[in-house]
């Protein structure tokens, strides 16, 4: 085309003739564009997915040990055994405390950095809640070992301020209890809670941070005190954000299977269970009916978040 | 109007352009002349900025021929058209510096560093921000990032200059000089200026010619004093400069003759012994240079301005409505 | 509602903080000490020849090198598909637009041992053996939405009329990508890199279903935790592991931290 400036070159190379190609065909160069992405996830990792999931309708011959590949429901009998059952439950349970003791102590954080912080104390708060998201997570279990031990600096803590008594009535409880610290469930817990905190924090930060400063001071206008502005305003508007930090805790400690090994009791947990199972037990199938159950209680769990607008909060 | 021996600078034939259901553009015609400064005003969602869009190439006419020049624009992309354009928000590249946007259509055209650069200052010094070249965007005013914007869309000598809302961003003041400006500047250089705007005030004053949108169609095109002093439509009326649109049920209590009629609030003049209708003052707004009156002439509300100086009525005073035989414009539909 | 916070949030606020950080104290305080049975507190001595001992063991080197090795390519493969999925999502509408950002986000909505197992298994039914490219294909898999997300938000935050300007002044789509798109993502992109190098040179759940007998330093620290050997020796690679990993973290936050929160979460 001779619409071209005026005693300018136009230089028409073969990319501009391919751009000039692209421009014409948009919807060719979408395409080419989500060609390498999508081939990578949809095909390698959808893919895998499905793998998985076929295996899980597979079942495994009890005297052989061999992978039998015929369409069964058997394999997800299998986890209704008390053994599996307890298994679920187990993790479940534990999911459940952490969710709600995590949002217990995120909330005061979360609130403070978005009601109150500013300028460099603001980017000091963010860098401080986003630096252990990030950071090492193995160092970060490992370091709990370190605190929890028998010998640790928990047990050293408690013989100097006369709480030993009540640190060892502690793990002489059923359940919770246990050898010491770092081979109970309450050990795990603890970690569980260090590890996820940062990631209720931030979307219950993320919502705070939308919270209108006039709504709260129209709520004090209107005569309420602080602590009913908290639960007929603040709270009612950091739901979503709670709900948003509470799917990843939940998911974080369904999925998990390294925490409970280095820190915890003997038990196994869901994580566990698939690791097991498809590694020593070489049953795939059980494996695979095993990591089914997180996906589907975190379907059950995103379907009603979705509908508490948790993910305005993400 | 174009004389039919030359070849108009933008030539629209039945364009179209539609998103999904929406028509943003309706069956255009259009026909602009080169060296005209044309103003293209409308409400927002208009369809005026979508015709804009379709002259620089960013758009796509769902139907219709586009013609630059005489020749056909469709499926030519906006790099590849002699046409340039002043975005509403500047589009100024952050990254850059002032004489760096302003030399980055010469860039992408492999002229040399030197020459560009002093191109670049030149056309600088010509919008009066010769020493500016070093700033970065977020270093200067909204009105220097104007003037950038506007330097940097003429360096390739454009055919066509597009102005998308150019001045909105401004304050008053600001604005009113920036329109000076662009005018004599439009003179001196005697390319084809393309200007949207919303502003009815400042589309009289800049323009050669006026086309005025609503819904995605022009429903009038002409002179400023032609669509001002006689507008096509009832919405050409109310929306270019306000008016009172005086419905046929009425042009009788006004002694009109049968239609809908278009009378400007400026062509009405108030007197205390008149021949016209009888009315009586409602309200009086002063607004210094001149007054706003209200005046019900029986069930009919009539909008009156007079200059100052003038002799002034107060609410409920009875006034005689009269206006010269040529004031009332015929509307259509 | 007054400005200064009460004093029950302060505090809460800072015991919050605290228990985030605290622990970490704990592992520089044991790569010091001259205990090497047992995690007993306080140290009965501190010594530095654990720095050394470590400093001496071939095995580390090894676990090191290959984490270097996986994390480098991964993070590569994860900033060119991050960023073509990127360009797509920002600048297209289209069907099953809400589908694909799904899908890239799975990695890591889906619990860590679900990507894990189900590589596993189609590696399995593939007959793929386990090699340096099969912990790459895991790794890059959930590093791609690091990238993603950090491309996707500055480009949302780019004024779309500057691509709009640069073609109109006569650049085609390459050139437009070279001299606006690219500087206006630079930063992003080397933040998104950053942030996926930190997470895989890190990542232990998914690399145990899918490195088969090597070990990435993390699968060393890994079975050094269940089977100790050296305890202060894995304290001085853990002390490694954070620095390594703390850098890029704090690097992405610097080139990203104008408005624009690093997006996506971990594991």
């Amino acid at each position: 085309m001779s619409l071209a400036a005026p005693g300018a070159p136009t230089r028409d190379g073969p990319l501009r003739r391919l751009s000039d190609l692209f421009m014409r065909r948009p919807r060719l160069f979408l395409a080419l564009l989500l060609t390498p992405p999508l081939l990578w996830l949809g095909v390698a990792y959808l893919g895998s997915l499905a793998a998985l999931l076929a295996q899980s309708f597979f079942s495994i011959d009890e005297f052989s040990g061999l992978i039998v590949r015929e369409f069964t429901l058997k394999t997800y009998g299998e986890l209704l055994q008390p053994a599996n059952f307890d298994i679920i439950v187990r993790t479940v349970v534990m999911a459940a405390l952490v969710t709600l003791f995590g949002g217990v102590i995120a909330f005061p954080i979360a609130y403070f950095a978005a009601r109150y912080a500013r300028g460099r104390v603001k980017a000091l708060f963010y860098l401080l809640i986003m630096l252990p998201l990030w950071s090492s997570y193995l160092v970060r279990v490992y370091a709990w070992k370190l605190i929890l031990a028998k010998e640790g600096v928990i047990t050293y803590i408690a013989d100097h301020t006369g709480t030993r008594g009540l640190l060892d009535a502690w793990l002489s409880l059923p359940v919770v209890g246990g050898p010491s610290l770092s081979i109970s469930y309450t050990g795990t817990f603890l970690v569980f809670l260090y590890l996820w905190l940062p990631f209720m924090i931030l979307p219950i930060q993320a919502s705070l941070e939308r919270v209108p400063r006039s709504l709260i001071e129209a709520a004090g206008d209107l005569g309420a005190d602080a602590r009913k502005t908290f639960s007929t305003v603040i709270f009612p508007l950091a739901l979503p954000g709670i709900v948003a930090g509470s799917i990843f805790t939940f998911a974080l400690t369904l999925g998990d299977y390294i925490t409970p090994q280095i820190v915890g009791s003997s038990t196994l947990f869901l994580g566990q269970a698939v690791y097991t199972q498809q590694g020593v037990a070489g049953n795939i199938p059980l494996a695979a009916a095993f990591s089914v159950v997180p996906i589907v209680i975190m379907g059950i769990y995103l379907t009603v978040a979705k509908r508490m607008g948790a993910f305005d909060a993400l | 109007m174009t004389t039919p021996s030359t070849i108009p600078a933008v030539r629209f034939r039945a364009v179209a352009r539609h998103f999904g259901e929406v028509r943003a553009v309706d069956s255009v015609d259009l026909d602009i002349a080169e060296g005209e400064f044309f103003a293209m005003l409308g409400p927002s969602g208009s369809g005026k900025t979508t015709c804009l869009r379709l002259i620089a190439g960013f758009e796509q006419p769902s139907a219709g021929t586009i013609e630059i020049f005489g020749e056909h624009a469709e499926g030519v992309p906006p790099y590849r058209r002699n046409v340039n354009t002043v975005f509403q928000d500047y589009a100024l590249f952050p990254h850059m510096s002032v004489a760096e946007n302003v030399a980055y259509a010469l860039m992408v055209r492999g002229v040399g560093k030197a020459e560009r650069l002093a191109k670049a200052n030149e056309m600088l010094a010509l919008v009066k921000l010769a020493n500016f070249g070093a700033r970065k965007p977020a270093q200067l005013s909204g009105g220097q990032r104007q003037r950038v914007a506007l330097a940097r869309a003429l360096i390739n000598h454009p055919k066509v200059l597009l102005l998308d809302e150019p001045l909105g961003a401004l304050d008053l003041k600001l604005r009113e000089q920036m329109q000076v400006e662009l005018k004599t500047l439009q003179r001196s250089l005697g390319i084809t200026f393309v200007f949207v705007t919303h502003d009815q005030g400042e589309a009289l004053s800049m323009a050669d010619r006026v086309a005025v949108f609503n819904a995605g169609r022009i429903v009038q095109v002409g002179r400023p004093e032609e669509v001002y002093e006689r507008p096509a439509t009832r919405f050409v009326a109310d929306f270019v400069g306000g008016s009172n649109v005086i419905e046929p049920e009425a042009a009788t209590r006004l002694r009109l003759p049968a239609g809908a009629w278009s009378i400007r609030p400026e062509k009405i003049t108030l007197s205390a012994t008149g021949n016209g209708p009888l009315g009586r003052v409602e309200s009086l707004q002063y607004q210094g240079a001149q007054r706003r009156y209200v005046v019900a002439v029986g069930p009919d509300r009539l909008s009156v301005v007079t200059a100052a100086g003038t002799t002034a009525f107060t609410p409920g005073a009875s006034v005689h409505v009269d206006w010269p035989a040529d004031a009332p414009t015929r509307l259509e539909g | 509602m007054p400005s200064r916070p009460p004093l029950s949030v302060t505090l809460a606020a800072a015991a919050g903080l605290l228990f985030l950080h605290l622990p970490l104290a704990f592992i520089f305080l044991y790569a010091l000490t001259t205990e090497e049975k047992s995690y007993q507190f306080p140290p009965p001595g501190f010594t530095l020849k654990w720095f050394a001992v470590a400093w001496d063991r071939p095995d580390i080197w090894q676990a090191l090198g290959l984490s270097l090795r996986v994390a480098s390519v991964a993070t590569a493969l994860a900033i060119v598909l991050g960023t073509l999925a990127a360009a797509a999502m920002a600048r297209y509408r289209f069907f099953g637009r809400e589908a694909v950002s799904l899908l890239i986000t799975l990695p890591i909505a889906l619990p860590g041992i679900v990507t894990g197992i189900a590589l596993r298994a189609a590696l399995n039914l593939a007959d793929i053996p386990f090699s340096f490219w099969t912990i790459v294909i895991g790794h890059a898999t959930f590093c791609i939405v690091v990238v993603y997300n950090n491309a996707v938000a500055r480009l949302r935050r780019t004024q779309g009329s500057l691509i709009e300007a640069s073609m109109d002044l006569g650049a085609d789509g390459f050139q437009t990508f070279r001299h606006v798109v690219l500087p206006q993502l630079g930063t992003a992109l080397l933040a998104g890199g950053m942030l996926a190098f930190a997470l895989s040179f890190d990542e232990v759940i998914v690399t145990t279903f899918t490195a088969g007998q090597q070990q990435t330093l993390p699968i060393w620290m890994f079975s050094e935790l269940i089977r100790p050997r050296q305890r202060p020796v894995t304290n001085v690679v853990a002390v490694m592991v954070i620095a390594v990993t703390l850098i890029p973290i704090l690097a992405a936050y610097y080139l990203t931290r104008d408005g624009e929160a690093v997006e996506g979460a971990s594991k």
